[in-house]
């Protein structure tokens, strides 16, 4: 099992107030699944998915990647973690930008310590995977929507991680960009890679092999596998 | 590394006037500490060069008696037990390897018995010299000639006048071939020499200094085998030495001083031979100068503080600017530590192009004070590197506050804020 969280709970603190947002979540993902993860605005989804991003760490709960404790990793460990096994995409696509589409994609190579041939080598192939060959030199300002998610994705996939989280990835995308997201995701989860999603929009959920329904803080269906 | 430096330069870039206005004060400051530094460097070679004469490095050793330089006015008043320096002696200093040359000689301070028809020479000395008196001390030829090997040996008359003394006692005459009066002996004038250094007489508060006197006095030089035809009998020397460098004027004074010394009988405590400390005198005149300074240095560092301010204060709103542009990085893998090295440098980088600016606006400045005032000024190149590595620290340290903060940011209320 590539994801095992078990009883998570997480609390704000707000003022003297404290909000509890996540109770008691348990959410198991095999590894090669396509999870798509619904719910209404406010019901804690993006909390959830900063857990499983290890962003953020529960007020309580277990929480095993890959059959690692990763509750129990210091925050280099955690930062490595994200670096090489999880691959984030977001809504607003967060791209820098000063920087060209291929040096986007090549960040996380620099924080692995890759030498700068092979970074832009590898920037360069995983921009042609998402069909973007010919826009490697444009900065994120002179893209479209679609392409900057694109870039986003190839920037998450750039160091090969085995999971791929995306909250709302094509919440700010038209239907066509998001059809392409879509179609990318399809094919790497056919490559074996684990991709949770949160969306909105039932018919981008239907994508997904499994969806899973949240309703203010708590799991109201893990959902069957059914594709 | 590279890569972050690279970056903050694009960053640095990307807001001219800002980075430029952040790093104004510390241009300003190093400018002012550059150009403060120049001025004292300036003055201090200037009054290195004024006292020991560029390129002559010559020490003189003199006696002294109960710390005041000894003269001998008369016969009577000779020391006992100093010796003339014998052959042997000379060549020992000769060999020391900061000695390029040696001269000693007698030497009278009143002038009462040099006459030429009835013009008399006020004030200045005459010597009874060796051969390497002329090379050593720094005198050319510019009329006539210099002694000759015979002069000596045959004992004769013959006189040697500097340009002060041909001037005093001849006028517009011609001095060669004319024949004048010392000591009651006729003494034929054969050449008149000029001296080599320019010796700047501005040194006006150590007037007593022997050297700045010399050149202003007038010079009356004989063949050392004569001068007891004139005076009667030998009296002990003056030594001058010429060092091979400036640097090594203060060894070569205390070694020679020390080898003279040594020919003196132990049964004369009082009178001693004693090294002129150029380079100790230079450095006294050069702290008092540069204690001034010093303080304008202290103001300058100020503006480097309020500098530094600036920069940290720049620095934390630009954290608060770029908040996603950090929860992004660390959201994809940034440790801790790299985010933290980011803003390091990237203030490290300001402060050190603020520097540079800074040393390039000081020289400029140094050349302005120097055309306006006529102050001497000179650049330290140390000095250039330290204010840059300087100002790259300061850099570090006002940055230091901001990049923890950026480190320390939580990802998540980093990519949450829009
Ligand atoms: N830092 C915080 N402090 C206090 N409350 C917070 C904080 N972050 C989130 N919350 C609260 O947690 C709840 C869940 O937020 P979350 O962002 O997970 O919702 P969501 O399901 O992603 O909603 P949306 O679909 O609108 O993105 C919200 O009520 C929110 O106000
Ligand atoms: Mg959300």
């Amino acid at each position: 099992m590539i994801l095992k969280l078990d009883h998570i709970y997480k609390d704000y603190i707000q003022g003297k107030m404290t909000v509890p947002v996540l109770k008691d979540v348990c959410l198991h993902v095999e590894e090669g699944e396509y999870v798509a993860i619904m719910g209404p605005s406010g019901s804690g989804k993006s909390t959830l998915m900063n857990i499983i991003g290890c962003l953020d760490r529960p007020t309580q709960g277990t929480y095993e990647l890959a059959g690692q404790d990763v509750l129990a990793l210091n925050e280099k460990k955690l930062a490595d973690v994200r670096l090489n096994r999880i691959g984030f995409v977001f809504q607003n696509f967060q791209l820098l930008p000063r920087m060209s589409a291929l040096d986007n994609v090549a960040l996380p190579l620099v924080y692995a310590g890759v030498r700068k041939r092979v970074r832009r080598e590898r920037a360069r192939e995983a921009l042609v995977r998402v069909g973007l060959e010919d826009r490697t030199g444009f900065n994120p300002t002179q893209l479209s929507g679609g392409q900057k998610q694109r870039v986003a994705i190839a920037r998450a996939m750039v160091n090969t991680p085995k999971i791929l989280l995306a909250d709302e990835p094509t919440g700010a995308l038209d239907s066509k960009s998001s059809k392409q997201v879509m179609e990318l995701f399809a094919q790497l989860n056919e490559e074996g890679v684990t991709v949770v999603m949160i969306t909105h929009d039932p018919g981008i959920a239907g994508h997904a092999k499994r969806i899973m329904d949240i309703f203010d803080g708590e799991i109201s269906r893990h959902g069957e596998v059914f594709r | 590394m590279l890569e972050n430096i690279r970056l903050s330069f694009q960053g640095i870039w990307s807001h001219k006037m800002r980075s430029f206005l952040t790093m104004l004060g510390i241009i300003i400051g190093i400018a002012s500490i550059i150009s403060i530094v120049s001025t004292i460097k300036g003055t201090n070679e200037e009054i290195k060069n004024s006292l020991i004469g560029s390129g002559n490095n010559t020490v003189n050793v003199l006696l002294y008696e109960k710390g005041y330089t000894m003269e001998i006015y008369s016969n009577s008043q000779k020391p006992f037990g100093i010796p003339q320096v014998s052959e042997e002696t000379r060549s020992e200093i000769l060999k020391l390897d900061s000695v390029e040359n040696v001269t000693c000689f007698t030497e009278r301070r009143n002038m009462e018995g040099v006459f030429y028809r009835d013009k008399a020479i006020s004030s200045g000395a005459i010597r009874g010299i060796d051969k390497s008196y002329f090379d050593t001390v720094g005198y050319r030829l510019k009329t006539g000639r210099i002694f000759l090997e015979d002069d000596g040996k045959k004992f004769r008359k013959v006189v040697i006048l500097d340009q002060n003394a041909a001037e005093a006692l001849f006028g517009d005459e011609n001095p060669i071939g004319k024949t004048m009066e010392i000591s009651e002996e006729p003494f034929t004038v054969v050449g008149v020499v000029e001296s080599e250094s320019n010796y700047e007489t501005t040194i006006t508060n150590i007037s007593q200094y022997y050297s700045a006197q010399e050149s202003a006095l007038s010079g009356v030089f004989i063949p050392k085998e004569c001068w007891p035809i004139a005076y009667a009998y030998d009296e002990p020397e003056k030594v001058v030495v010429k060092a091979r460098s400036t640097d090594d004027m203060e060894e070569a004074g205390q070694k020679v001083q020390k080898i003279l010394n040594a020919t003196i009988s132990p049964k004369q405590e009082e009178v001693k031979y004693k090294a002129d400390n150029l380079l100790e005198k230079a450095r006294d005149m050069q702290k008092l100068s540069a204690a001034t300074n010093n303080q304008l240095i202290w103001i300058a560092s100020i503006s480097l503080l309020v500098g530094g301010i600036g920069v940290m204060n720049i620095m934390l709103v630009s954290v608060t600017e770029r908040t996603s542009e950090i929860g992004l990085k660390k959201a994809i893998g940034a440790r801790k530590g790299t985010i933290l090295g980011q803003f390091l440098t990237e203030a490290a980088v300001l402060t050190s192009m603020g520097g540079m600016l800074g040393v390039a606006a000081g020289i400029g400045m140094a050349q302005v004070i120097n055309r306006v005032s006529g102050v001497a000024v000179s650049i330290d190149i140390v000095a250039s590197v330290i204010a840059v590595l300087f100002s790259m620290l300061i850099g570090i340290i006002f940055g230091l506050l901001p990049s923890v903060k950026a480190a320390n940011l939580n990802p998540i209320d980093a990519l949450r804020r829009e």
